[in-house]
């Protein structure tokens, strides 16, 4: 990407505005290039790759356990989305199965996760377009997803929760009334959200027919997740492709038709909603009792238990931290729908404990290159809802 | 010296009230934004300020401290002479803009020269009032384009746009009340909203014949949180669209003028809606037979306010909380004692009744803050010339007609 903005007009009239890399609204150290004429954007160019951090080629240097703190770190809002899709393609690498109760509480985090993710956004977008409160009534409910986060994982973010072939720890007594505490509470702040923004006149016009962006392009520009299914095109990995028995909940594909950031809103809050309808149906089908890790000796470590008893159990502890197992080789490609839309992970091996490359397929990544689209020809006010609109995480985009 | 007193008497006293004004002005803007955190934060189910002083009462005073030893750096290539004078303007203008606002009926005696709680009584107050708050575009245009930035251009020609549009509504939807009053007086405008119909209901212009003024109202306080770039019309300095917008390259005090200027333009846009529309210092309650008690209500009122805060202070968590909140509390209800007092009570119902309807304003605009979004830039102009300036124009025709007829 060059630094430079290749003026469409050539005119002297025109100014360009430096937006970012700090900026109070670009979501982190975007840097977005602005043509303006007056206030109205000409052209917009994103000049990414200022959180850099390297972590796909990190991971070539950890293990296959060890690469998975790595992935919470990538979409830092959504931790245990990538960790699910990372520890998915490894299993799919390994042939593993999961067992039913660590799917489901997988299945159950995750759209908690989704949650806490949309709500961070909804705060932003809102704070954005001037909205001072909603950030911090959102921001208020997102603790709460946490503290279930901390309490099952001993984290709040960085939660490496989910491992392969299972998860880190058996949760607690008492989180799933927590997570039932949750659930009863946050119908209703929905509710208080919408009051606030649903039908405000001054939300609406800041956010009706701005960003328009049709089906055709929507599919064209690769725009997946929320943002798609707000053009009307109702593309859901959880339905299309069902991973970690997904198959076997009853929601809804949520979408509007207007393809404008109205409709990502309503969209997005719909889908706050039908995650909470998948995390009760989650809770109903947690068996109280059985494994949470695949029976898989030299992949998944023994349980303390077994570890401290049996020399086998030592053996396969000492190995698989000292220096991991070794998948066959061979590459497999694992994508789930995140909270931003279609996260894929492409994990290669070569036969070593060692990925040989792990590669995120990024929605904020993909989606962000629809932003020039999105705000070209209207006014810088309108550029910050339209990147607001796309929920970007620099962290994902430049991994 | 004396002599010269002598030889000037309006002088002296013109200078007397201006300090002292200042003064309460100053505290009052520093308390405004107290005040301000402390309301928004309630809304937003946080705390706000509380660990400068107990409630966090000293903040105001900790952020004035730190503006004044803040390095204050001018970007390079700023046109210097302006760049240093806009925060001067416009906090000058601000502040100007209070001296012909007069706060109560009665007069008071300073130097043996009796004179109103007002600096100066022009008999074209308005005019004056509207001339001045119209000249404050020019601090904020200049700062924007002094600073060669791009941000703070942005912003400079936003607040230009907006607060010319704005100001031409804001002065048409006072016209009405000036037809009504027949004159410019800010006093005059005052004393002919007194007396009651039915003996209790005030005969503010909000309700007035010959046409209750509530068009009028409405398109002024719109309009007045638009020119004192409040949410939601805040574009110039619209926070998460161009950084701080004019004041993006001001730092320490030049930048603490800004502000001060901002929130002074609240306190008197405010007091001129309660002077125009809410009968200024008068008092809600008629005082005479049996509505006689309610001259007690400014009494009754900082009782109360003893009483919390006594209570608050008793159970307050730091040491100095629990000594500074009773003895603040004590003194409050020393005031609640002196304005019971006979001739201090009549004294002090046109400056209470006054305080307490800017009061409200400013809760209202807090309030807003707190709740709404921001409108974008055309909508603002949309909303200002297309719903704001035909409403103000025909308020101003309906009254005349209503003027008219009434005064066959």
């Amino acid at each position: 990407m060059t630094t430079t903005v290749q003026t469409a007009t050539g005119a002297a009239e025109t100014m360009v505005l430096n937006m970012g890399p700090q900026h109070p609204s670009t979501h982190g150290v975007l840097r977005v290039l602005l043509e303006l004429e007056g206030e109205t954007v000409i052209k917009a160019r994103p000049d990414i790759g200022y959180l850099h951090t390297g972590i796909e080629k990190t991971c070539e240097a950890k293990t296959y356990s060890q690469a998975i703190t790595l992935t919470d770190r990538i979409d830092y809002l959504a931790p245990l989305s990538n960790n699910l899709a990372y520890c998915l393609a490894v299993e799919k690498l390994m042939g593993l199965e999961v067992p039913k109760r660590a799917q489901y509480i997988r299945v159950l985090l995750t759209e908690l996760t989704r949650v806490g993710s949309h709500l961070v956004w909804l705060g932003t977008h809102a704070i954005d377009l001037g909205a001072m409160s909603m950030f911090l009534y959102c921001f208020r409910e997102r603790e709460e997803i946490l503290k279930i986060f901390e309490m099952v994982s001993g984290q709040r973010m960085m939660t490496s929760y989910f491992r392969i072939g299972g998860l880190a720890l058996e949760p607690p007594p008492g989180w799933l009334e927590r997570v039932e505490r949750f659930l009863e509470m946050f119908p209703a702040r929905i509710r208080e959200y919408e009051d606030l923004l649903t039908h405000n006149r001054i939300w609406l016009a800041r956010t009706q027919n701005v960003g328009v962006i049709s089906a055709e392009d929507a599919v064209a520009w690769g725009v997946s997740g929320p943002s798609l299914r707000g053009s009307g095109v109702a593309y859901d990995l959880r339905k299309m492709f069902p991973y970690s028995a997904y198959d076997e909940f009853d929601f809804d594909i949520c979408t509007q038709t207007a393809g404008d950031c109205y409709a990502r809103y309503l969209v997005r809050v719909a889908e706050m909603r039908e995650s909470l309808k998948i995390v009760r149906q989650a809770m109903a089908k947690i068996p109280a009792e059985g494994p949470i890790r695949s029976e898989a000796p030299g992949v998944v470590p023994p349980s303390r238990e077994e570890m401290k008893t049996s020399i086998e159990g030592l053996i396969y502890h000492f190995k698989i931290f000292t220096e991991g197992f070794a998948p066959p080789p061979g590459e497999v490609q694992q994508a789930i729908e995140s909270p931003r839309g279609e996260l894929a992970v492409y994990v290669a091996s070569d036969g070593t404990p060692k990925p040989w490359r792990v590669k995120f397929r990024a929605p904020s990544f993909v989606n962000l290159q629809a932003l020039p689209k999105l705000c070209e020809g209207r006014l810088i006010a309108d550029v910050v809802a339209c990147i607001g609109t796309m929920d970007i995480v620099l962290g994902e985009i430049d991994r | 010296m004396s002599d010269f007193i002598a030889q000037h008497p309006v002088l002296a006293v013109s200078v007397i009230k201006v300090v002292v004004l200042m003064f309460l002005m100053m505290t009052a803007l520093a308390y405004l934004t107290w005040f301000e955190r402390k309301v928004v934060a309630r809304i937003q189910s946080r705390w706000g300020p509380y660990r400068v002083g107990p409630h966090g009462l000293l903040q105001p005073l900790a952020d004035g401290i730190k503006f004044l030893f803040k390095e204050d750096p001018t970007p390079g290539g700023a046109d210097k002479l302006i760049y240093f004078l806009a925060p001067f303007l416009a906090m000058a203008l601000a502040l100007s803009a209070i001296a012909v606002i007069p706060f109560g009926p009665k007069h008071i005696e300073i130097l043996g020269h009796a004179t109103g709680l007002q600096i100066a009584d022009l008999n074209i107050g308005l005019l004056f009032l509207f001339a001045i708050t119209s000249l404050g575009v020019y601090g904020v245009a200049l700062a924007g384009w002094a600073s060669n930035s791009k941000y703070p251009l942005l912003g400079g020609l936003r607040s230009s746009a907006q607060m010319i549009s704005y100001e031409l509504s804001m002065t048409m939807s006072v016209v009405g009340v000036v037809l009504m009053a027949g004159t410019f007086n800010l006093r005059e405008i005052i004393t002919q909203q007194e007396g009651y119909w039915l003996g209790f209901i005030p005969r503010w212009n909000l309700l007035a014949p010959p046409l209750p003024q509530l068009i009028g109202f409405f398109v002024y306080f719109v309009s007045a949180i638009a020119e004192t770039n409040r949410v939601p019309f805040d574009l110039p300095e619209a926070e998460t669209e161009l950084v701080a917008g004019f004041h993006t390259e001001y730092a320490s005090f030049k930048f603490a003028m800004f502000f001060m200027a901002e929130y002074a333009n609240m306190i008197t846009v405010s007091c001129l809606a309660t002077l125009l529309f809410f009968g200024g210092w008068l008092s809600p309650f008629s005082t005479t037979g049996m509505f006689a008690w309610t001259l007690y209500i400014p009494t009754a009122v900082f009782a109360a306010c003893a009483v919390l805060l006594f209570v608050d202070g008793l159970r307050y968590s730091t040491t100095f909380g629990r000594i500074v909140l009773p003895v603040l509390a004590l003194a409050v209800a020393g005031l609640a004692a002196v304005c019971a007092m006979p001739g201090v009570v009549e004294f002090v119902q046109g400056p209470f009744w006054f305080l307490s309807k800017v009061f409200l304003f400013l809760f209202f605009y807090v309030w807003l803050r707190g709740t709404l979004p921001r409108f974008r830039y055309d909508q603002l102009m949309a909303f200002g010339w297309k719903l704001l300036l035909p409403l103000a124009l025909a308020n101003v025709v309906l009254t005349s007609l209503m003027v008219l007829v009434s005064r066959r």
